[in-house]
């Protein structure tokens, strides 16, 4: 019996070291990127320039859609605009703009400088829609299909590898 | 005697608790809900524009009648169970709520051999 | 130079340990009662050389040496003397040195306080305690060097975070280091102990005054953490069951345990091996909270800057120490003789223990368990107050309860036939807090049973000292310590319940309204200091019942060095309440959010705490003076 016991705490201390020492390689910054797999709904998107909202019905029309958050405010948005642009040259992917807790006049001006990307453009004045999607801080980008399903989520800009898995998924 | 009017002071203490706790108090809630871009702050405690933006959503949900439990579970659906301070009562987080009191009940258990024993 | 000179002393200090652990060992061979002369001597000089070696990194934040890397990371010519000298431990390293100091002043004192105890047993806590400061001397030297020096000079320090600059925060490392640091005595003893199988009460007389010292210091470092945050913090709380602030807390309930099971060892000669199991986990929590807290690998707001090199020594470190006392104790256990009645003082004592287990697994548990889902399913969660407060807030209420009756039972048996003024003073209690209930206003169930159970500990105790008085005893010691744990409960539980808390977003000249209150923006002024600018808001907070104003100052501190944004709040304290404002800027608006805050009886909750180490002081105190 005292056998039992003495292998017993001992198979446990040397568990829970364990997972201490695996413990310190993980990056104790949280991502959101990993909450894939889920369908988004209910939504409802104001579009930029006319009193219309987007909705879950005009999602589900196109094969692939990458919903960007974006603003004029935000420095790394301007990093990763030219994929962007290279994205919407893709046939079966449409881009779907959310311009994030902006000012219209700022918002114009960056795309007239830029470029439009967007194939609809839908703006989202105090945040509050996009938490739907579980935004938290922008840009943030996320991939669906044509069942609304997230296929990727992209926190921060996006980078060449995202832009070749993108490419990779849609084709 | 004493004994009887300890009961019936008891019933009457607490047939006036519980007032009016059913309430969704947003600030419970803000409390309740982690900061994401800061470093482990509460929604309450944050000035950050991103929880500025979540106390928003909340107003809006509790105007739309959703419980307390509703939002977080909202919230966790949204931003992965991290956002939420209050780890969920499920299959994987059984031991966290669990072995507390198996260590209270084995600690009482524990104390009774040692007086069961002690008679020997 | 400094760099060198410090350097050196390290280095001799290695050489110290290795001679010292040689020497004591040596010594046993000889037939002498007596430890020779010349370990007490080694051990005067590693001691004042480790201070000399700590006052030289001092020396260096003082004239702001930046060629030391540490004084270069977290200092600046710019910063207040009296910070430039808490900057000294307000850091990974300087801290570590601090560790150090305390090992080794406390393995001094040891040595020479417990000269009537048996040599053997005396050499061996020298042994360990030195074994445990080799530890950590080789931490520092390869790993944390204070001393280490960088090439080109650089012309400036990067700073201190201006949070961290503040009176409460640095005595706050000092006072906890005293307390968990300080617990490594008695682990070495109770290892000691163990091979030298010292097991008679005589070994509780060694160390009963070791475990009360770091006790109180151990409380009162973690007040004083509270106080900073609730000041500083700007949230208006003084604890989150943050990671850091669990890591402080579990020890704590380890001695707690230990001070207790102490008492009847030495009266009764029980539960020996009990008593080492929790001189040996006290330090090892110790241990277990440093790695927690600056390995990185918990998110929490006061983390260190993290560097997972460090985390694997400690882990090391902490593995080997677990592992050695777990062997030694299970190769010395020898199953106990006693007589036991459940009638009795050692049971309550007994049922104290049990429950600081309850606590201390509680706590263990949710600090511990995100690291666990997240290795083993990736699925990182937040455990937070919702848990904490929902597991032990109900055990706490008979917790209360038990502390009332236990210290009056007898030793041995006792006969309980007092059952009836028990009865009279719950009656007395729930009477109370009904009061409270119909002066003020309702509240849940669990903050009834709070207020009616800690009610009933605090009354409880006041009658046991007006019995003491009449008697002449003084055991006041106990008294104080346990009414004050019952205030503490009470204060915090009232405040809880009658705290008001209001979130506005406001502009300049606009007027808020809740309650009895309304407050006004008055005015906003900017003002430039010496190493920040200041954005100042006035706020008025008028009574509308009694028409008493106050103007609070909540400011927005930017700050150039390193870059960082604060929020300090307003306090307002009184005796009855505090009045806690915060200001912040909305981006792109100009509209300012200001969380309003009415805290009652505040004071009341540090000064508990106060009450409750001062009651640990009486009993040193008390223990001295029977000597």
């Amino acid at each position: 019996m005292k056998n039992i016991i003495k292998i017993s705490i001992f198979i446990i201390i040397i568990f829970i070291v364990a997972v201490f020492f695996m413990g310190l390689n993980k990056d104790t910054n949280y991502n959101t990127n990993v909450l894939t797999g889920k369908k988004i709904s209910n939504i409802s998107l104001e579009y930029f320039d006319e009193n219309k909202f987007y909705k879950e019905e005009d999602l589900k029309k196109n094969n692939y859609t990458l919903i960007n958050f974006w603003a004029a405010w935000c420095a790394p948005c301007r990093k990763e605009h030219p994929l962007l642009m290279q994205l919407s040259k893709e046939k079966n992917l449409k881009l779907l703009g959310v311009n994030f807790k902006d000012k219209k006049k700022q918002a114009e001006i960056f795309l007239n400088d830029l470029g439009n990307p967007y194939d609809f453009l839908t703006k989202d004045e105090l945040g509050k829609s996009s938490v739907k999607f579980g935004i938290y801080g922008i840009p943030e980008s996320i991939l669906i299909n044509k069942d609304l399903m997230i296929l990727k989520k992209f926190v921060g800009p996006l980078s060449t590898e995202d832009y070749d898995s993108i490419v990779e998924i849609i084709n | 005697m004493k004994f009887k009017l300890l009961m019936i002071i008891l019933l009457l203490n607490f047939s006036l608790a519980n007032g009016e706790e059913k309430k969704v108090d947003q600030n419970t809630i803000h409390k309740n809900l982690r900061c994401l871009v800061c470093q482990g702050q509460s929604i309450a405690d944050s000035n950050s524009d991103f929880a500025q933006t979540i106390k928003l959503v909340v107003k809006d949900l509790i105007k739309d009648g959703k419980t307390e439990r509703e939002i977080y579970a909202f919230m966790a659906d949204k931003y992965g169970d991290w956002i939420v301070f209050k780890p969920q009562v499920n299959k994987q987080n059984f031991i966290l709520w669990f072995l507390p009191y198996l260590a209270l009940v084995l600690g009482g258990v524990i104390i009774f051999f040692l007086f069961k024993r002690r008679r020997n | 130079m400094l760099s060198n000179f410090g350097n050196l002393l390290l280095f001799i200090n290695i050489f110290l340990s290795l001679t010292i652990i040689y020497s004591a060992l040596r010594c046993l061979k000889i037939s002498s009662k007596f430890i020779p002369k010349t370990i007490y001597q080694i051990s005067t000089l590693q001691s004042t050389l480790i201070i000399i070696c700590f006052f030289t990194l001092i020396a260096g934040f003082i004239v702001s040496d930046f060629s030391l890397t540490t004084v270069y990371q977290n200092s600046h010519s710019l910063k207040p003397l009296f910070y430039k000298i808490s900057g000294t431990w307000g850091n990974h390293e300087g801290s570590l040195l601090l560790w150090v100091i305390i090992l080794t002043i406390f393995s001094f004192l040891f040595l020479i306080f417990t000269k009537n105890h048996p040599k053997e047993y005396r050499i061996f806590t020298l042994v360990i305690q030195n074994i445990l400061i080799l530890g950590f001397l080789f931490f520092i030297l390869f790993n944390s060097n204070p001393f280490s020096a960088i090439s080109p000079i650089p012309k400036e320090g990067l700073g201190l975070n201006p949070i961290l600059q503040d009176p409460a925060l640095a005595i706050h490392p000092p006072l906890l280091y005293l307390g968990f640091v300080g617990s490594s005595i008695y682990f070495s003893a109770a290892m000691a102990s163990l091979i030298t199988n010292y097991s008679q009460t005589t070994f509780a007389h060694s160390i009963k005054n070791w475990v009360l010292i770091s006790w109180c210091f151990q409380t009162l470092g973690i007040l004083v953490g509270s106080i900073w945050a609730y000041y500083e913090l700007g949230w208006g709380g003084f604890w989150f069951w943050d990671p850091v602030e669990n890591a402080s807390l579990l020890p704590w309930f380890a001695m707690t345990a230990l001070l207790h099971s102490l008492i009847v060892f030495e009266k009764r000669g029980l539960f020996y091996f009990w008593v080492i199991t929790l001189c040996l986990l006290t330090f090892i929590l110790s241990v277990t909270g440093t790695f927690l807290v600056r390995s990185g690998i918990l998110n929490s707001v006061h983390t260190f800057a993290s560097d997972p090199t460090r985390g694997i020594y400690i882990l090391l470190f902490l593995t080997l120490m677990i592992f050695s006392s777990i062997f030694l104790l299970f190769k010395k256990y020898k199953k106990e003789n006693y007589d036991l009645n459940p009638n009795s003082k050692e049971t309550f004592i007994l049922v104290n223990n049990w429950f600081m287990m309850f606590y201390l697994i509680t706590v263990l548990l949710g600090t511990i368990y995100p690291i666990f889902t997240d290795v083993l399913t990736g699925n990182k969660i937040s455990i937070g107050p919702p848990f904490y407060n929902v597991v032990i807030i109900p055990v706490v209420v008979i917790f209360l309860l038990i502390m009332a009756i236990g210290p009056k039972v007898k030793w041995i048996k006792e006969k309980f036939n007092n059952l009836k003024n028990y009865l009279l003073i719950l009656l007395g209690s729930i009477l109370i807090n009904f009061l409270i209930i119909l002066l003020f206003k309702s509240y849940s169930i669990l903050s009834n049973l709070i207020i009616i159970s800690s009610l009933f500990l605090i009354i409880s105790s006041l009658i046991d000292a007006f019995k003491s008085f009449k008697k002449n005893k003084t055991n006041f010691a106990r008294i104080i310590s346990h009414a004050s744990f019952g205030l503490l409960v009470m204060f915090i539980g009232l405040n809880d319940i009658f705290s008001v808390e209001k979130d506005y977003n406001i502009k300049l000249g606009e007027t808020k309204n809740f309650d009895n209150y309304s407050i006004e923006l008055q005015n906003l002024e900017i003002e430039k200091f010496s190493n920040y600018k200041a954005v100042i808001g006035s706020l008025e907070i008028k009574n509308n019942k009694t028409n008493k104003k106050n103007i609070l100052k909540p400011e927005i501190r930017i700050y150039e060095n390193p870059q960082t944004l604060t929020y300090e709040a307003a306090i307002k304290t009184s005796f009855l309440k505090d009045y806690y404002l915060t200001m912040s800027n909305i981006d792109r608006s100009d509209y300012y959010n200001i969380k309003f805050q009415k805290k009652p009886l505040m004071i009341w909750i540090w000064i508990s705490v106060i009450m409750i180490a001062l009651g640990g002081f009486l009993r040193l105190f008390q223990n001295e003076k029977y000597n």
